[in-house]
């Protein structure tokens, strides 16, 4: 196993709810070890287990919610 | 899924079409005189507003949040049912109104970051093998690799200049807006942008590892790293929502009133709670990132407010770092020509002091490239001896003077003295036998220094403290000259830290400055660590404020601004109670109701917003400095 860290850059966040909403729902996630929601950059930051999921993934779970996500990175 | 995406990419209808609809209600009302047409009319505006509320609900209650859109649902939903059309009508339009005004005002106190990141390049033109270019993704470029920048283009990695010239604009890494010429050799940033010229780059750092990279992180974690305060605040926001659905539930079972359940549900939204410290903030960071200071989140802010002890490293701190001729003092034959003689002799050595010499006479324009030297000797430990033109030249301390037989009189020998005692080390110059000239280098102390420690006196600074390991004698004189209270000179960098945990135990909140390097214990050690005019990564991960440009007017910026942003903070969450305890003594005296109290909230939020806005403009008057200039006409 791996851990990778995903950076997702979502157009701005403007509710602090909206946050506590992203922070559960990648973090009920298989495999995400810990994420951070950035507020006022509109970013989300998490530390996930390459075999269990992927980058991919949690930007599928970001847009379930209703957020659009602009841009996705993977760093090792 | 595509319902809920086209829901959300037409917010803004949707709110426009609610206003609509409510106002056509109305009018219908009163001016046909049909309360169905209204009642019907409101109905729709109602379902149609509350969809995507109730979506928002649903998202979040499936993550198990109880958020304020479930709060609102609720109550809109209720007050369908019993057939209040208007209350739900206006409640929802409210609602997305206020979230609509909201994000519009919320981006602008974020602009100033976003305009930051704005200026990462996103593409960089690669030199290949073969000597022809490509045009790649900023992620793609690898360390090595050889990128191509014109004029107007932005650099897009940190790196060396390997051909070409020109000048470029630093102004996103140092703050200061000026034109920096580049050779061939000299270091670029990436996010700078090039004025005019021709540079090709190799990369040293690319993508993340890049100073510019890295202070777009952590200006971004800035915003987001809460003072205690807000973790307060948030903490309690999280049970405050669903203990007021609790609440509502209760309030219905003693009251048996519908209604006011559902009003409870509306007034108990935590709304410029939530919101009003974290703008202030984001305002507050956001104003000094535009000016080169990096300060990392509200708990920064906060105790940097608190601060009430400065101590501050001499070198490359309140002195410039670089050693300079300071002073030339001339007894004989002119000025220049004595430069001139000296630079040349200096010229011949490498010694430091000798460097300093030549750079000075190259900025006086002293020509001295020209002069014939017939011969020359290094005396050890005392100087240099030249013949020039067919005079003998003495370029040395003293002791070389007193072994070429060059007296001194008195005046001289005071001169000399006093030089000394500012701590610099002086060069004395004889031509033919007589003294010519005292030449005094020493670190140049930064001519902006002693007015600008005293705004920092003005803005609240009890105790301004330096600590050295210079000297006793040059520490004395810095300090005398900028007027600092406190002066430990000759200490070693875990002695610095020593003193500035004694100030903390004596109960005063310490603010240590230097320049991020050699400091880096003193400024863990402080409450505040601050590091000035340096971008590097040492400093910018060891301190609590980073000075991007290497100035003191920075540093009463920061300060400044870190009194005003917490002075905003708190107004924030004083508006934010009152508008609490207003709508509780509204509840129970009756006048408020669910659309006004969705009202007096949406506004209450704007205010806080507003608050904050202030704080981005903050420092605009005092950044230029008002000299009055005194007029003279001429007829």
């Amino acid at each position: 196993m791996m851990t990778k860290k995903a950076i997702l850059q979502l157009d701005g966040l403007t509710c602090p709810s909206c946050m506590q909403k992203i922070e559960h729902a990648v973090s009920n996630q298989d495999g995400v070890e810990t994420v951070k929601v950035l507020f006022n950059a509109g970013k989300v930051k998490a530390d996930f287990d390459d075999a269990k999921t992927s980058a991919a993934d949690l930007a599928q779970v970001v847009t379930k919610l209703g957020y659009t996500v602009e841009k996705v990175k993977v760093k090792d | 899924m595509k319902f809920q995406k086209f829901i959300q990419d037409h917010n803004h209808q949707i709110t426009l079409l609610t206003a609509i609809l409510i106002v056509a209600g109305y009018l219908t009302k009163y001016g046909l005189g049909s309360t169905t047409g209204e009642a019907i009319m409101l109905a729709v505006a109602s379902i149609i507003a509350a969809i995507p509320i109730v979506i928002h609900a649903y998202q979040a209650l499936r993550v198990k949040v109880v958020s304020i859109e479930l709060l609102v649902s609720i109550a809109v939903i209720g007050s369908f049912i019993i057939g209040e059309y208007d209350e739900s009508a206006i409640v929802t339009f409210l609602f997305l109104f206020g979230s609509y005004l909201e994000e519009r005002t919320l981006s602008k106190t974020r602009q100033s970051i976003k305009s930051l990141t704005e200026m990462a390049p996103t593409t960089a033109t690669v030199v290949q093998a073969d000597g022809t270019t490509e045009e790649v993704d900023v992620d793609d470029v690898d360390e090595g690799d050889i990128v191509l920048v014109k004029t107007g283009g932005s650099i897009p990695v940190d790196g060396k200049v390997i051909d070409g010239h020109g000048y470029t604009d630093e102004s996103v890494v140092t703050g200061e807006s000026r034109q920096v010429g580049k050779q061939i050799q000299d270091d670029v940033f990436s996010g700078t942008m090039v004025s005019d010229g021709y540079l090709k780059i190799q990369a040293t750092k690319v993508g993340d590892d890049t100073t510019f990279a890295k202070i777009i992180e952590l200006v971004e974690d800035a915003q987001d790293t809460k003072s205690h305060a807000e973790k307060f605040i948030d903490r309690f926001a999280q049970y405050y929502t669903p203990a007021v659905l609790v609440i509502a539930l209760v309030v219905f079972l003693f009251s048996r009133d519908f209604k006011l359940a559902i009003t409870v549900l509306v007034l108990g939204c935590p709304g410029a709670l939530v919101i009003g410290a974290p703008v202030s903030n984001v305002a507050g960071i956001g104003n000094g990132a535009k000016r080169g200071i990096l300060v990392k989140g509200g708990e920064a802010m906060d105790t940097f407010s608190k601060i009430d002890t400065f101590v501050f490293d001499k070198t490359g701190t309140l002195t410039t770092g670089k050693t300079s001729v300071s002073t030339m003092k001339t007894y004989k034959g002119h000025r220049e020509t004595t430069l001139a003689l000296v630079a040349k002799v200096e010229s011949l050595s490498d010694h430091p002091l000798g460097r300093a010499i030549v750079t000075y006479a190259d900025q006086q324009g002293a020509n001295f490239q020209t002069l014939n030297v017939t011969d020359n000797r290094t005396v050890k430990g005392q100087g240099m001896i030249a013949e020039i033109d067919q005079q003998t030249v003495l370029a040395g301390n003293l002791k070389l003077m007193q072994a070429q037989q060059v007296p001194l009189n008195d005046e001289q020998h005071k001169d000399l003295a006093a030089l000394q005692a500012t701590g610099s080390s002086v060069v004395l110059v004889a031509v033919a036998g007589e003294l010519a000239a005292l030449i005094g280098i020493s670190d140049i102390i930064r001519p902006e220094v002693a007015t600008q420690l005293q705004q920092l006196r003005n803005k609240g600074a009890k105790h301004l403290v330096m600590l050295t390991g210079d000297n006793q004698a040059t520490a004395d004189y810095v300090a005398q000259t900028v007027g600092i209270d406190e002066v430990h000179a000759e200490l070693m960098p875990e002695q610095k830290v020593t003193f500035v945990k004694q100030f903390q135990q004596a109960g005063r909140t310490v603010a240590f400055v230097g320049d991020g390097i050699n400091d880096s214990p003193s400024i863990a050690t402080a409450d505040i660590g601050i590091a000035m005019g340096s971008g590097t990564d040492v400093a910018i991960e060891t301190s609590d404020v980073v000075l991007m440009q290497s100035s003191f007017e920075a540093l009463v910026h920061a300060y400044g601004l870190a009194k005003k942003t917490v002075l905003n903070t708190k107004e924030n969450i004083t508006i934010a109670i009152a508008v609490v305890a207003f709508l509780l003594i509204g509840l129970v005296a009756g006048f408020i109701y669910m659309a006004s109290g969705m009202f007096v909230h949406e506004a209450s939020i704007l205010v806080v917003i507003f608050n904050a806005m202030r704080l981005i403009g903050y420092g605009h008057a005092t950044s230029v400095t008002p000299t009055p200039v005194p007029r003279t006409t001429t007829k």
